[in-house]
């Protein structure tokens, strides 16, 4: 059967056109039309603008005409366009009076809002034509993909070891062996490497298109910095260009589909990192890019006179809970997972999504409410950064209708703090290591409400984090006073890169004791990509904007550090096996089963007397691995004795049940290989009474 | 083998593609795998490597073949890096599909 509807009823400029279909917004192809739709509260006007590919000037403009505006909707379809060689673009026309809100210019050529497709910044480090004034221009895509089989993997949250990365940092720098460095296919090309390592979940910092060259500027050293991070969308709907290798050819989608694709039939799972707080377009000052021309007053929180609230310390905020930007956002990650397969979102400065259009916190956030309840996100991971740069700090708070994770900045500060020898710190550990059920008992959230990590992009890398006191940010060019300046972190005596065999093992050691806690612990283990290595950044906790070997990761230091990718190796392995590691709910701390003893306790020096002892710093805890039985099958029992003193202690075993005995599974004063077995292949205790812990270090024991 | 042989001429883009598709269809309707001799093809866009693909999924479903002769290593490494790659067979020459 032919649709009777698709026949042309206008033609302007040689080409045919007929009323479109409001939704969805954006450009859908149907039959031999693209169907042009964009929605504008207050624009009194719209034309669509149509270029051949990488034309400086529009080869023709079409009024959206009276009878193609339903609403406040503007809507047409163009029949027979060549769309894989046309960009397109909208002027809008409408009242500019600032103080209202509203700052329409139909001499601008704005972006589509919902554009799944943006050509102008194909290729990485390009030097852009600022001449153009169509910088950012709408394509229509070939969204058509085979899929096969695939789908979202859907792995229990419980079970995920999250490896955050970047698509330059993982294969741009020395030895990273890939054909295409720095894209989407380059990470394709190390999926063995990350099958090796063990990670089942690669957390993808910002693949939304945003601008490199947004504030580039050059560094006091003379080179370039540039918006490397990429926390700045210029599009929601589509993937950064230059991370393709195929971006010059506006591949782009396809070779993340096909990454994605791939990721999934090794059973590793794809957030993204995605950034709803604001746009690229800064604050009064800013570029058109899109949306301010398109729709200021809906799509930005303004103050009352006009004004952008910059409650994400980049210009402006996004209008969150504006009903048609919160729409927005809810079609771009239902899109994300529908056509791309993604199986989860961390959403940057989360908070900011709770907040009014007056920029108060609301009890319940309609945005959040309605991700937590979206029938297409039903099985998608959702993890918050639950803070804002306006002060709001929602940890443990963030309105989760028991979807929400969060990333859990406590646990980072906590475990710092405790393995670097913090004598105060010991309480705030033990809720840490446990799931955080200070945080997240409550409101039937769990421990699967807590994603735990000890470094992430922000801030030092695990071997700065042992190897400097301070940052050292002068390469950003603000006088070192970019950054965090709380790092809890201690340089071992020296600062900066050592060649003392001393200060080096007790850094190893150190790395090896923030691994250990946490893939002991219960949560959600995030690793930052390169902390397996011992990935460096020389000191620089901020480094946004360095596009070069600060930020890249140097694969040298896979053979230079081989005990460090071993250990993490292997005990990632080790919680992977291990269900008592990976529980979805908090502990009892007691024997509610009438198993014989309790399914978590803490000890000390002393078996059962958890007492604090030696400065707060040593301590033990045990898990039954009875309790974490499956198919009738139980788990063995874990006991980690935690020694951050500075002595060595001998610490007192609790007793196993009859018939098992105690293994050891890691030491991390032990040089390597003795440091970590091959999980399954633990050493038997010739001493099953005590174990002799050296000064600041990690012994993980197996009862079986 | 019932199998034709179809030459490609310097691209296959959305210039081409729709009277392309067309010509490939008429041979597999002819219950015949086809080999697309890509020899002189230097540039295949989005809306080609669906040509190709589409092509595929028609010839598999009645249990014939598209075979690719002569694929420069650049469009067959574009191929690789989108996923339309694990799709087909290549092979260097006319011949050496024959064989």
């Amino acid at each position: 059967m032919q649709r009777v509807d698709l026949f042309p009823t206008h033609e302007y400029g040689g080409y045919k056109l007929r009323a479109g279909r409001p939704y969805p917004f954006g450009a859908t192809v149907i039959g031999n039309a693209v169907n042009f739709s964009i929605y504008s509260r207050y624009a009194t006007d719209c034309t669509l603008v149509l270029f051949h590919n990488h034309d400086k000037t529009p080869f023709l403009e079409i009024p959206f005409f009276k009878e193609f505006r339903l609403g406040n909707v503007f809507s047409m379809m163009v029949f027979d366009l060549d769309y894989e060689n046309i960009e397109y673009g909208y002027r809008m026309d409408g009242p500019f009076d600032p103080q209202q809100g509203h700052r329409f210019d139909k001499t601008k050529i704005l972006m589509d809002p919902y554009a799944k497709l943006i050509a102008g910044r194909d290729v990485w480090g390009k030097e852009p034509d600022w001449v153009n004034n169509y910088q950012y221009r709408s394509r229509v895509v070939f969204d058509d993909f085979d899929w096969e089989n695939d789908l979202p993997l859907e792995t229990p949250v419980n079970d995920l070891v999250i490896y955050e990365m970047h698509v330059r940092n993982f294969t741009c720098g020395a030895n990273s062996g890939v054909k295409h460095p720095g894209t989407f296919a380059g990470i394709a090309e190390r999926i063995p490497y990350l099958k090796k390592l063990g990670v089942n979940c690669i957390e993808l910092m910002p693949i939304h298109e945003f601008d490199e060259f947004e504030n580039s500027r050059p560094a006091p050293d003379g080179h370039t910095l540039y918006n490397f991070w990429g926390y700045s969308n210029v599009g929601f709907f589509a993937p950064k260009a230059a991370y393709a290798s195929t971006g010059k050819y506006s591949m782009q989608v396809d070779e993340l589909k096909n990454l994605i694709k791939k990721l999934h039939s090794e059973g590793i799972e794809v957030i993204l990192d995605v950034v709803f707080n604001h746009t690229a377009e800064g604050n009064e000052n800013g570029p058109y890019i899109s949306y301010r021309g398109i729709d200021n007053k809906t799509y930005y929180m303004l103050t009352h006179d006009g004004y952008y609230f910059n409650f994400s310390g980049c210009g402006n905020t996004l209008n969150c809970n504006n009903p048609n930007v919160r729409d927005m956002i809810v079609e771009s990650l239902r899109y994300w997972v529908t056509d791309y397969h993604v199986d989860g979102f961390r959403f940057d400065l989360a908070a900011i999504l709770g907040r009014d259009q007056n920029g108060y916190p609301m009890a319940n956030p309609p945005l959040l409410e309605s991700l937590a309840h979206d029938p297409i996100l039903g099985k998608t991971k959702l993890i918050a950064e639950a803070w804002d740069a306006g002060g709001l700090y929602q940890v443990g708070s963030f309105p989760s209708w028991g979807r929400w994770a969060e990333w859990n900045g406590k646990f980072r500060d906590a475990v710092r703090r405790f393995v670097k020898g913090d004598e105060h710190v010991l309480d705030d550990v033990k809720e840490r290591i446990t799931g955080s059920a200070d945080l997240y008992a409550s409101a039937n959230r769990g421990i699967k409400a807590s994603v735990n990590f000890v470094t992430a992009h922000d801030g030092f890398t695990m071997m700065d984090l042992v190897s400097y006191n301070g940052k050292h940010n002068d390469a950003n060019g603000e006088g070192n006073r970019d950054g965090d300046d709380n790092n809890n972190s201690w340089n071992c005596g020296w600062e900066g890169e050592s060649t003392d065999i001393g200060t080096n093992f007790l850094r190893h050691k150190q790395i090896k004791n923030f691994i250990s806690i946490l893939m002991t612990s219960q949560g959600i283990p995030m690793v930052l990509s390169g902390d397996e290595i011992g990935n460096t950044q020389y000191g620089n906790n901020n480094a946004y904007c360095q596009d070069n070997e600060i930020s890249w990761i140097d694969w040298n230091n896979l053979e230079k550090n081989a005990d460090l990718f071993n250990y993490f190796q292997k005990i990632i392995k080790f919680r992977r096996q291990h269900r008592a590691l990976r529980y979805e709910y908090h502990l009892g701390h007691s024997d509610w089963r009438n198993l014989g003893m309790p399914d978590f306790s803490w000890h000390g020096v002393k078996a059962w007397q958890p007492w604090n002892t030696y400065n707060n710093l040593t301590q033990a805890f045990m898990l039954n691995g009875r309790y974490a039985d499956s198919d009738g099958k139980p788990d063995d029992f874990i006991y980690v004795a935690m020694n951050m003193h500075w002595d060595m202690h001998g610490f007192e075993l609790p007793q196993l049940p009859d018939g098992l005995k105690w293994h050891v599974f890691a030491n991390t004063a032990m040089a390597a290989p003795q440091d970590i077995c091959e999980p399954g292949y633990e050493i038997l205790l010739d001493n099953q009474w005590e174990v002799l812990v050296e000064a600041r270090s990690i012994m993980i024991l197996v009862g079986k | 083998m019932a199998i034709d042989v179809y030459k490609m001429g310097a691209a296959l883009d959305s210039s081409n593609a729709s009277d392309i598709q067309k010509e490939i269809l008429a041979v597999l309707d002819k219950e015949k795998s086809i080999i697309l001799d890509m020899t002189d093809c230097s540039y295949v866009s989005s809306a080609g490597l669906r040509v190709m693909l589409y092509s595929y999924k028609i010839a598999a479903a009645k249990g014939n073949k598209v075979y690719l002769v002569g694929v420069s290593d650049e469009v067959r490494d574009v191929m690789s890096m989108t996923g339309f790659e694990k799709f087909f067979e290549f092979f260097n020459s006319v011949d050496e599909v024959k064989e």
